[in-house]
C-alpha cells in the first residue's frame, strides 16, 4: 500500500501544484523521485511531529493541500491536539497518512501498534477517516480526497498486501462502501488490512452453505448510512471485522448508529476486533490477531456457532 | 483613518495609550482576564498594525498581506481591540450582546469568523508552527509577504515551539520573524524560576536565528527591529523585553493581573493613570 501511496501522490502532484508532501523523516528512499520532481514541494521535516503538522495546517490555510505522512501512532497519538486545533478546529485541508496501521508493524512492539487511531481521529469534528484495503482503493482514494476541503486520515497498512479489487476503482466515492463479494445469509462488513481476510472467510462460510458477502467499508466516517440500513435488513448476521481495539472502532461506530436508528436489529451484530490490551510479545501479525481470533477459522467457527444460536 | 501617510511616533504612542484604555475598559465591563499580558503587548501589536506590517482594514485576505499570528492567544483582549482601531472591523461588534455573538472570547475565533485573525490559537505551541506553513507557503509561490509570530516567554517552554525552530532554521526561513513578548513571567511564576533559566537569546541563535533584544515597549526601537527583520537573510526572533501590566503602576509587574479583572475603582484608577 505504501509504495502505490508515494507513487498515486507523485502523479497527482505533478497534476496539482497545491499538493506539498511532508515527511517526519520516515519512507526511506520511497519519496526520492517526488522529491527530484518536485524538490520544492517535499519536506522533510524532521522526526518532530508536532511542528510537522502545525506546518501543514499553515500550509493549508494559505491554500496548499499537504499530505502528512510517518508511523501511525506517531502520525495520531503524538500530535493529536495540533490535528484537533490546527487542522481539524480550523478545517484545514490536511490529509494525514499513517502508514503500517494497525498491527502491521507488530514485531515493533506497542510502541508501533497502533490499534487507537480510527477511535481517536473519527471522534475529532470535521475529520473523514479512510482506511483502504489495497492499492487499488489507495489510489482511487488519493484522487477522491483531492476532491474534498476538509481534512482526512488515511489509514494505510504496509506493503505487500495482496490486491482485493481485480483493477483500478473508477466509481470510488469516500463515504460509500463497495462491495467486494455477493452472498444471501451473512454480511462482513471489514476494514482496511483485514479485508482480504474477510474474503477468504466468506468463501469458507460459503462452502459450508452459509452465503456470506463482505463490504469494504473503506469510509469509517462518514458511515456510509444507505449500506448500513440495507445490511440489517437484508441479513441474518452483520459481522464488523477490524483490525483495531475493541473500543471505538469502526464496530463501535456501527453500533452507536444501530442502537439509535435500529436496536431491534441489535442481535445481529457480531464483532471482531483486537483485544483492549497491549500486545507486548514481540511477534507476527498474523499471531497476534490469531491470539484474538482474528484468523481464518476461529472467525468461519464464531459466525457459524452464532448464526445458529439466532436461527434457533 | 488614512494610513497611507506614515504615523509618527508620536500618534502610535496616542494609540497605544487609547489601546490600553480600551482593553482595561473590555476586560472590566466583559470580565476578561490576562489583563497583564495584553498590556505588555500593546506596543508590539501598535507597531505592527499600525506601522511596520503590511496590511489593509478593508482588503484583509489580500494575497500579499504580511501575516500575523498571536501563538500567545490569551492576548486576543488586545488584539480585538487595536484590529477595531485599526478598523478590521466594527468597534461596536464587541459590544453586541453576548460579546459580540460569542467572537470575542479570550482567545482568537477562527479566520473565518473574524477580520484580521490568522489563526485561532489558545493553546500554546500552536501558532508559531503554523506561521512557519504560512512562511513557507510563501516561499514556495515565490510570494513575498512577511510572517511575524508572536509568542510569550512562557510559551517558549512549549516543545512544539522548538521543533519549528529547528525546521525555520534547516529551512532558512528568512520571511518570518519570531517576536517574543519577554514580559518575564508565566501563569504561575517567573518564568526564570520555572524553565527559563538559560539565556533566550543564545538558545534562538543555536537555532539558526539571529536574535535582536529591545525594549518591547520602545516604538521607534520596534519599527527599526521589524524593518531589519524584513529584508534580513536570516529569519530573526525579536525579544522584546516588557512589562506584564505596562502602563497601570499597579498592575506592572504584579502576577495576580494574569487572572484578575479589574473592579470598577481599579478601573477607574488605571484610566486616571492612562489620560490623555
Amino acid at each position: 500500500m505504501r509504495n502505490a501511496f508515494a507513487d498515486e501522490l507523485e502523479i497527482l502532484a505533478k497534476e496539482n501544484e497545491k499538493v506539498v508532501l511532508l515527511s517526519g523523516d520516515i519512507g526511506n528512499r520511497m519519496f526520492d523521485s517526488f522529491q527530484e520532481a518536485m524538490p520544492d514541494r517535499f519536506y522533510n521535516c524532521g522526526v518532530a511531529e508536532a511542528s510537522m503538522m502545525s506546518i501543514a495546517a499553515g500550509l493549508a490555510l494559505n491554500g496548499f493541500r499537504p499530505f502528512v505522512y510517518t508511523i501511525t501512532p506517531f502520525m495520531t497519538l503524538r500530535c493529536l491536539e495540533q490535528i484537533k486545533l490546527d487542522v481539524c478546529y480550523h478545517e484545514a485541508p490536511v490529509t494525514i497518512v499513517g502508514t503500517g496501521s494497525g498491527l502491521s508493524y507488530a514485531g515493533l512492539g506497542p510502541t508501533h501498534h497502533s490499534l487507537d487511531d480510527i477511535n481517536v481521529m473519527r471522534v475529532l469534528p470535521n475529520m473523514a477517516v479512510v482506511c483502504p484495503c489495497d492499492t487499488h482503493e489507495v489510489r482511487a482514494g488519493l484522487s477522491a480526497i483531492l476532491n474534498l476541503e476538509h481534512p482526512v486520515f488515511f489509514r494505510l497498512g504496509k506493503k505487500g498486501e495482496k490486491p482485493v479489487h481485480l483493477g483500478p476503482l473508477n466509481d470510488f466515492e469516500i463515504g460509500k462502501s463497495i462491495t467486494v463479494k455477493n452472498g444471501k445469509n451473512v454480511c462482513i462488513i471489514a476494514v482496511g488490512n483485514v479485508v482480504q481476510l474477510s474474503v477468504d472467510v466468506a468463501n469458507l462460510l460459503d462452502n459450508s452453505g452459509i452465503s456470506t458477502c463482505v463490504e469494504s467499508f473503506h469510509t469509517v466516517k462518514p458511515l456510509d448510512l444507505n449500506k448500513l440500513g440495507e445490511m440489517f435488513k437484508n441479513y441474518e448476521l452483520v459481522c464488523v471485522i477490524e483490525e483495531h481495539s475493541s473500543i471505538g472502532g469502526l464496530f463501535s461506530a456501527i453500533a452507536e448508529w444501530l442502537i439509535v436508528n435500529a436496536p431491534r436489529n441489535a442481535f445481529k451484530l457480531l464483532q471482531f476486533s483486537m483485544e483492549d490490551k497491549f500486545y507486548s510479545e514481540v511477534s507476527s501479525q498474523v499471531h497476534l490477531r490469531e491470539k484474538s481470533g482474528l484468523d481464518l477459522l476461529s472467525i468461519e467457527k464464531k459466525i457459524r456457532s452464532h448464526l445458529e444460536v439466532i436461527r434457533e | 483613518m488614512n494610513y497611507e501617510k506614515p504615523l509618527a511616533v508620536k500618534e502610535l504612542c496616542e494609540l497605544s495609550l487609547e489601546a490600553r484604555r480600551k482593553i482595561i475598559k473590555y476586560s472590566h465591563s466583559a470580565n476578561l482576564p490576562h489583563l497583564g499580558s495584553c498590556l505588555s503587548l500593546v506596543d508590539i501589536l501598535i507597531t505592527l498594525y499600525f506601522s511596520s506590517a503590511r496590511v489593509q482594514e478593508n482588503y484583509p485576505l489580500a494575497p500579499d498581506r504580511d501575516r500575523i499570528v498571536l501563538s500567545k492567544g490569551h492576548g486576543a483582549p488586545a488584539l480585538f481591540q487595536i484590529l477595531a482601531m485599526r478598523g478590521f472591523f466594527p468597534e461596536d461588534w464587541m459590544f453586541r450582546e453576548n460579546h459580540g455573538g460569542g467572537l470575542f472570547g479570550e482567545h482568537p475565533p477562527l479566520p473565518k469568523y473574524l477580520p484580521g485573525i490568522e489563526a485561532a490559537t489558545g493553546s500554546l505551541g500552536h501558532g508559531l508552527p503554523m506561521a512557519v506553513g504560512m512562511a513557507l507557503s510563501a516561499k514556495i509561490r515565490n510570494e513575498d509577504f512577511h510572517t511575524f509570530a508572536i509568542c510569550g516567554d512562557g510559551e517558549c517552554n512549549e516543545g512544539s515551539v522548538w521543533e519549528a525552530l529547528q525546521f525555520v532554521g534547516a529551512q532558512r526561513l528568512d520571511n518570518l520573524t519570531v517576536v517574543v513578548d519577554r514580559n518575564a513571567w508565566q501563569a504561575t511564576g517567573r518564568t526564570k524560576n520555572i524553565l527559563g533559566k538559560y539565556c533566550l537569546e543564545k538558545k534562538f541563535q543555536a537555532f539558526g536565528f539571529s536574535p535582536h533584544t529591545i525594549d518591547g515597549h520602545d516604538i521607534p526601537s520596534l519599527q527599526q527591529c521589524f524593518s531589519i527583520a524584513k529584508s534580513a537573510k536570516q529569519p530573526v526572533v525579536v525579544i522584546a523585553d516588557t512589562i506584564k501590566g505596562k502602563g497601570v503602576s499597579f498592575m506592572e509587574d504584579d502576577n495576580n493581573w494574569h487572572y484578575r479583572v479589574p473592579n470598577s475603582a481599579e478601573l477607574k484608577a488605571a484610566l486616571a493613570e492612562l489620560a490623555c
